[in-house]
């Protein structure tokens, strides 16, 4: 059972807190080795237990294997082991320039461990949307507390049951548990709060957060369009047209934060995309939509309802186009494809988290940035063109928290690149160093010795020193020179 | 502050009934706030005239009814900067070019404007407000016309082999429209410095100067609106209705700098009281900071916190006494007499060194403002007369008063407190518990120098932690073991005026930085842009899911490309 306690009373919850914050204030946390131990373990826990995972993710979502590796372990791996490699440069103080003015003098920016943070994951990706912030809070060499997603109760049992045996329990716990143990947590002081979710549930942890002035980093969600520009060649429509339905249903069935929500197409190719569409679902999906095989499923019986009543709406029904088969029992909803859908129907509106794709046709593919400016700020934004000086408009006038041309999903897997939103999508960012840098604060350190005094700098006042400093901050060194020889006149 | 909270609450209990416009009364209460000493009844008139309306309004509205700023002008005022962010010409080089052109050229050209409103507001010295105040705000604007087009260029990334081929960037790009709410401290810089990394980074701005430096908020009000495009750059001139009604708003980002108390000052009118408990009911103090987090949570606002703390300086006993004690004087008194987020809180020393350090500080003290201190012109005063009752009433505590040894002297009229040193006050007094943000302070004495660590520990995370000490292992260990928004070993405050070191608090003392390019990227938004070509597609990425597309992505992830070339030609190892 270790420290990964159930439904804990809120004594227990302080207690485990109280302990946290001392193996902090004891300084272990923030050693490169403990660190390092910390990551390798965790690596170790991924490779001895992806048996136990794999079979969590599919009791929770029902996930293919190779989806769960590609999306969540894999993921969890790719990260830890970029900390591990990248851990010492990080950690290196970084040197800033000073003016002369300063000599002798020195200044670095040095990044040091926040304290005690709190990490609140989502039900889509368990695994990763959990374990992905945690190895940056441990790399910038902090204590943690994760809050696994009650909705994900498979995965939330596993995280709570193995990370006790591989990670140090007196400075990173699981705590699992529902709204009120949520609540529990977010009434303490916290050092950060790191929160992937709903928008909804983010405004409740940024107020509680204000109460004790915590920083925050809000990974939510959002309306992510694709521009689908017309390709002319076939062979290259075809790489786009995989990439969006891969990157639609493929990870968790569209239940993803940068997953398409819909797609912008100019009127007069919609209707062979959408055939290429349904080609190609039936290719990577299987004819039977009751026994698809390779998609995952419906987190619970609450999302199902919601997904439904998007499509329930007559005149959203009647944009059906392709699919819209629902079962009830297996909380399994068909890929869908809508054209057209009225733009005030409530999937037009709210952001669709699910299968259901709605293809919004164009005159022109570039009214397309009017379209997506008159709506929040998404995550991530996908277009497929070949027209450089559209690319150059979808960057300058539109914004997103990214943007990726031709392709779906990968800028997720570049460590080099912060993940994360802007607007209603949220903010702050995390992956590779920005994951260190978000568990971080950087402090400002300025070394100055005895020698060399520059007496203007004191009171009592009078015009030389106000020419002084004048010349000073201009940093105008042969104008201080004369002033000081007294051959300066103003 | 427990005292104070208590009295808030007071106030709103017993007026709560009390529902009476405060647009009748607010002009006339509003002259409590003024320091009375330095306004003539022609200069009351005129801040009761303009105090609280938008600057931009200014001209379009001449009845006395149409001037309170209440949540509809507020909604107004966005709606219209909105509009010209929207239309996209603050995104571009050359707007913001000519906006910090039209900065640098207001503070030339009025200058001696700029010193006198310090000077009524705060009795500035001139070279200090000259210093401190003018020449931050130019320096950073001028590092920002020099910069700017690299710090605007995007930023190229590297990409791994899981995308390949691609390529990678990151943009930086304006927020939208952000909001800055300046203090009275350094009413001027930390009202402009703000809007000119708003303005690098292409973003629409309001900016709500503090009430508590009217002079200055006026001539800012002025100034921006004569030099600087009103479409999208705005001042909006307040208390804290106004300021309410603009946090009712949607922001893009707050940036806020704020000392812990300064609402206390403006919170005496019993109806804003309620009106602000009444927003912000789960407070029980109304500490700003958290109010402002707290309306910025209901839009999902990424918000700057820039507090302050109380900032420990640590004085070792092998230190040339000289230097380091007027470094001290230099950032604790002749740096806005205290009142400064950066200013030194109180000093810790060993008990056998503080006597001599005592001793030098007298005397630097004398050769600075003089053997009346009362009297010297080169020292600023209290701000107001409810900051000056605070202060005096920290000194004034039971096991405070007797602790004074060096000033301690006080003049309610001028609003002036001479320099004051205690020594060994007890740590469960309102002094060595709050931010002092004034003229006095504390010398705490312990046994031996590294007991300092525990000391600063046991209090929230000061903004910025100073040690003087030639001791290379006790620089080391005081660098790792305390944590600050900023550290300076053996000088005060210089630390914010290199522009290449982010200027920021962590925990109680804010989040966020600013100053140089950390300004810049606090009203940026990071975009990351990935361009992709459609040859390289791996078929592993698709279903029908197999065992060998799991194998091939282990393979792929394990970055070996030896396994990857084997794994690709179906030599997998297992």
């Amino acid at each position: 059972m270790g420290s990964g306690v159930h439904g804990m009373e809120g004594g227990g919850v302080e207690e485990s807190l109280a302990e946290l914050r001392q193996t902090f204030r004891s300084g272990k946390t923030r050693t490169a080795s403990w660190r390092k131990s910390q990551l390798k373990a965790l690596l170790r826990l991924i490779h001895e237990n992806e048996d136990k995972i794999f079979e969590a993710l599919k009791h929770d979502l029902g996930k293919h294997a190779v989806e769960a590796y590609r999306d969540e372990l894999g993921v969890v791996e790719k990260s830890a082991n970029n900390s591990l490699s990248c851990l010492d440069e990080w950690m290196a103080p970084k040197k800033s320039k000073l003016p002369w003015l300063f000599f002798p003098a020195s200044a670095q920016v040095l990044p040091e461990p926040l304290g005690l943070v709190l990490i609140l994951s989502s039900w889509n990706f368990p695994i990763s949307m959990a374990l992905d912030p945690v190895i940056g809070a441990i790399s910038a060499g902090n204590s943690v507390v994760l809050k696994p997603s009650e909705q994900a109760p498979a995965c939330s049992y596993l995280l709570a049951h193995t990370i006790p045996l591989y990670l140090d329990s007196k400075a990173i716990k699981v705590i699992e548990g529902g709204k009120e143990i949520s609540q529990q947590l977010l009434e303490q002081k916290w050092d950060k709060i790191f929160f992937t979710g709903s928008s909804s549930v983010a405004r409740i942890v940024m107020s509680a957060a204000a109460k004790h002035l915590t920083p925050v980093t809000l990974e939510l969600g959002g309306k992510c369009p694709v521009i689908y520009d017309h390709l002319s060649s076939p062979s290259d429509t075809e790489v786009a047209v995989k990439r969006i339905v891969g990157g639609k249903w493929g990870p968790c069935n569209g239940q993803a934060c940068i997953g398409v929500d819909y797609v912008l197409v100019e009127e007069k190719y919609a209707s062979q995309m959408i055939e290429m569409l349904k080609k190609t679902i039936k290719k990577f999906y299987g004819e039977n939509p009751k026994q698809l095989q390779n998609i995952s499923r419906i987190v619970n019986e609450h999302h199902f309802q919601r997904l439904r009543n998007l499509i329930k709406d007559p005149l959203v029904a009647d944009s059906i186009v392709h699919g819209g088969s629902i079962d009830e029992e297996n909380l399994f909803i068909e890929p869908t494809i809508l054209l057209d859908p009225p733009l005030d129907a409530d999937i037009m509106t709210e952001e669709i988290f699910g299968p259901l794709l709605p293809i919004i046709t164009l005159k022109n593919i570039e009214e397309s940035i009017e379209f997506i400016n008159s709506r929040p700020k998404p995550l991530a934004l996908y277009a497929f063109t070949k027209n450089e000086a559209f690319k150059r408009r979808i960057l300058s006038e539109t914004s997103s928290g990214s943007v990726t041309f031709n392709d779906i999903m990968v800028q997720f897997l570049c460590d080099t690149l912060p993940f994360g939103g802007v607007g209603q999508s949220g903010f702050g960012s995390y992956h590779g160093k920005y994951s260190f840098d978000n568990f971080s604060h950087e402090k400002a350190v300025l070394q100055r010795y005895f020698i060399l005094e520059l007496e203007p700098r004191f009171p009592p006042w009078n015009d030389f020193k106000l020419n002084f400093i004048r010349l000073a901050y201009k940093f105008d060194y042969l104008g201080l020179m004369l002033l000081l020889l007294g051959l300066r006149r103003d | 502050m427990g005292t104070l909270s208590v009295n808030l609450l007071h106030i709103c209990s017993v007026d709560s009934g009390y529902t009476r416009s405060f647009r009748n009364q607010f002009p006339k209460k509003r002259n409590l706030l003024l320091p009375i000493p330095v306004l003539n009844k022609q200069k009351r008139l005129q801040f009761a005239h303009s105090s609280f309306v938008c600057s931009a309004a200014l001209a379009v509205m001449t009845d006395e009814e149409k001037k309170v700023f209440d949540i509809e002008s507020a909604a107004s005022l966005v709606k219209e900067l909105r509009g010209s962010f929207n239309s996209g010409k603050t995104k571009s080089y050359e707007w913001r070019i000519t906006q910090l052109k039209g900065i640098g050229k207001m503070i030339d050209e009025r200058e001696k404007e700029i010193l006198e409103a310090l000077r009524k507001d705060l009795s500035k010295p001139e070279v200090e407000a000259f210093m401190s105040e003018i020449s931050m705000t130019k320096g950073a604007c001028k590092l920002a016309l020099k910069e700017l087009s690299h710090w605007m260029k995007p930023e190229k990334a590297k990409t791994s082999i899981a995308t390949y081929p691609s390529t990678a960037e990151i943009v930086s790009e304006p927020l939208g429209v952000v909001l800055v709410i300046s203090p009275w401290n350094f009413p001027f810089l930390l009202s402009v410095d703000p809007v000119i990394g708003a303005i690098a980074a292409g973003n629409a701005v309001v900016l709500k100067p503090s009430e508590i430096a009217p002079a200055t908020s006026n001539l800012l009000s002025k100034l921006l609106e004569e030099y600087l495009d009103n479409s999208s750059i705005r001042v909006v001139e307040g208390a804290v209705p106004e300021t309410t009604a603009l946090l009712e708003q949607k922001w893009d980002k707050i940036f806020y700098t704020g000392t812990i108390r300064c609402i206390h000052l403006s919170c005496k009118e019993a109806t804003i009281v309620v009106k602000l408990s009444r927003c912000f009911s789960t407070f029980r103090s109304p500490r700003v900071g958290r109010i402002i987090m707290a309306a910025a949570a209901k839009h999902l606002t990424p918000i700057t916190l820039e507090l302050g703390g109380k900032c420990p300086a640590v004085v070792d006993s092998n230190v040339n006494l000289k230097v380091a004690v007027r470094r001290i004087i230099a950032g604790k008194w002749a740096c806005n007499a205290g009142q400064a987020c950066v200013a030194p809180d109180y000093i810790i020393t060993t008990k056998d060194f503080a006597p001599k350090l005592i001793d030098v500080m007298r005397h630097e003290l004398e050769e600075f403002f003089g053997k009346n201190p009362m009297e010297s012109e080169d020292m600023s005063r209290i701000v107001s007369v409810q900051r000056f009752k605070l202060l005096t009433k920290l000194l004034d505590e039971d096991n405070v008063a007797d602790k004074i040894i060096i000033g301690g002297q006080r003049d309610e009229n001028r609003l002036k407190i001479a320099p004051t040193i205690l020594l060994d006050v007890p740590e469960d007094t309102e002094i060595m518990r709050e931010e002092i943000f004034g003229p006095l302070l504390p010398i705490i004495t312990v046994e031996k120098l590294e007991e300092s660590f525990d000391v600063i520990n046991s209090k929230p995370k000061p903004l910025a932690a100073y040690l003087f000490s030639e001791n290379k292992q006790l620089h080391k260990d005081f660098v790792n073991n305390i944590s600050a928004g900023g550290m300076l070993i053996n000088d005060t405050i210089l630390h914010l005026t290199v522009s290449s070191l982010p200027f920021g608090g962590v925990g109680e003392s804010g989040t966020g930085s600013y100053h140089g390019k950390f300004s810049f990227d606090t009203f940026s938004h990071k975009k990351a842009v990935l361009y992709r070509g459609f040859a390289g597609e791996s078929p592993a990425r698709y279903p029908p899911y197999t065992l060998g597309k799991l194998k091939l992505l282990k393979t792929l992830n394990s970055g070996n490309i030896l396994s990857i070339l084997l794994a690709l030609l179906g030599f997998s190892k297992d």
